[in-house]
């Protein structure tokens, strides 16, 4: 099945200089809807009002982590319980890629990555595009 | 006792720590050679033992923890705040231009604008270098924080107070004058630097 290029995306990170190169990304992939947020608490309620076909997150975020979004969102009794879930981060430890699947997240990427690296598991997870 | 290295002599640290070491085993072995051991020699071993004490707690005032805590790691950590503050603003007028180009690419087909394009994105994933600084740097500011609190847990279990520190003029000269790139609030601009000058000029 196509990949909706008009579905919702929710990029969520702490860093504006790294949300607005993923968001630029995103657009040169043909991505159109894309909203972005902070940290964990500002995604969780966005995603809360919003459909969202694809999250990409950072890890390292304060008040809440990405991580700890991941979890209330596999563990909420919600539509997006299953929304496809990107980690995005810096955070390169093999324990931190296992709490991540164990946790639910579809895809891992670690800082710094390129375009290619984001569409093939942009592609991984939603299917080609 | 904690090994800590003040005014750059190791040696002096090793030497006070053997000569605790020393005098304590001296009062054990009295002790456990003769249980009549009279209390003066306990109390002479033991004078030794605060001297020692005493002298270690003055040369760790010597060091100056709470210039290092009042004044060194603040200012390396604002030092360090300005990196990421500096590379930030840089980055986004990087990418500021990036979407200029972009947005002007766009408006040229064939091989050429997706040329143009590719560099671009290219530009935008190195951009991603100020995260990846900004977040190691704050790893390095968490640091600075952690030996603030240990600094003044020493302070506190040894009961150091602060000496008045030996010749902190600071430096002067050439020396002096060569302090690197200024913190924002400290600093004047170019239109001042500019006005300066004139006054100067004017004043000859």
């Amino acid at each position: 099945m196509a990949v909706d290029m008009n579905m919702n995306v929710l990029i969520v990170d702490d860093y504006t200089t790294m949300l607005r190169i993923i968001k630029n990304l995103l657009k040169q992939l043909g991505f159109n809807n894309i909203d972005e947020a902070t940290d964990g608490s500002m995604a969780l309620e966005k995603v809360k009002s919003k459909d969202y076909g694809l999250i990409i997150s950072d890890w390292n975020m304060e008040p809440m982590s990405g991580y700890e979004f991941l979890k209330q969102i596999r563990s909420a009794d919600a539509p997006y319980k299953t929304v496809p879930f990107i980690m995005v981060t810096a955070e390169s430890k093999t324990e931190n890629v296992i709490a991540a699947k164990q946790a639910g997240v579809n895809n891992y990427i670690v800082k710094p990555f390129n375009a290619e690296t984001l569409k093939t598991k942009i592609a991984t997870v939603l299917g080609d595009f | 006792m904690p090994e800590i290295n003040t005014q750059g002599s190791e040696s002096t640290v090793d030497n006070k720590k053997k000569k605790i070491v020393k005098i304590i085993s001296s009062v054990i072995s009295k002790v456990e050679q003769n249980k009549q051991v009279s209390l003066n020699s306990i109390l002479t071993e033991m004078r030794d033992l605060l001297v020692v004490i005493e002298e270690t707690r003055s040369e760790l005032g010597r060091a100056a923890p709470s210039k290092i805590k009042g004044k060194d790691i603040p200012v390396a950590t604002d030092e360090l705040d300005a990196i990421v503050e500096a590379t930030s603003d840089a980055t986004g007028s990087i990418m500021d231009s990036c979407d200029v180009i972009m947005d002007k690419a766009s408006n040229i087909e064939g091989e050429d604008g997706e040329a143009i394009v590719a560099e671009v994105m290219k530009i935008y994933e190195a951009c991603s270098f100020q995260d990846i600084t900004g977040q190691r740097i704050s790893k390095v500011v968490k640091t600075f924080h952690d030996i603030e609190e240990k600094i003044d847990r020493l302070v506190s279990v040894l009961g150091i107070k602060a000496v008045p520190e030996e010749n902190d003029d600071g430096p002067t000269g050439d020396e002096a004058l060569m302090n690197g790139p200024q913190m924002p609030d400290d600093a004047i601009s170019q239109d001042d630097i500019d006005k300066l000058l004139a006054e100067l000029d004017a004043a000859n």
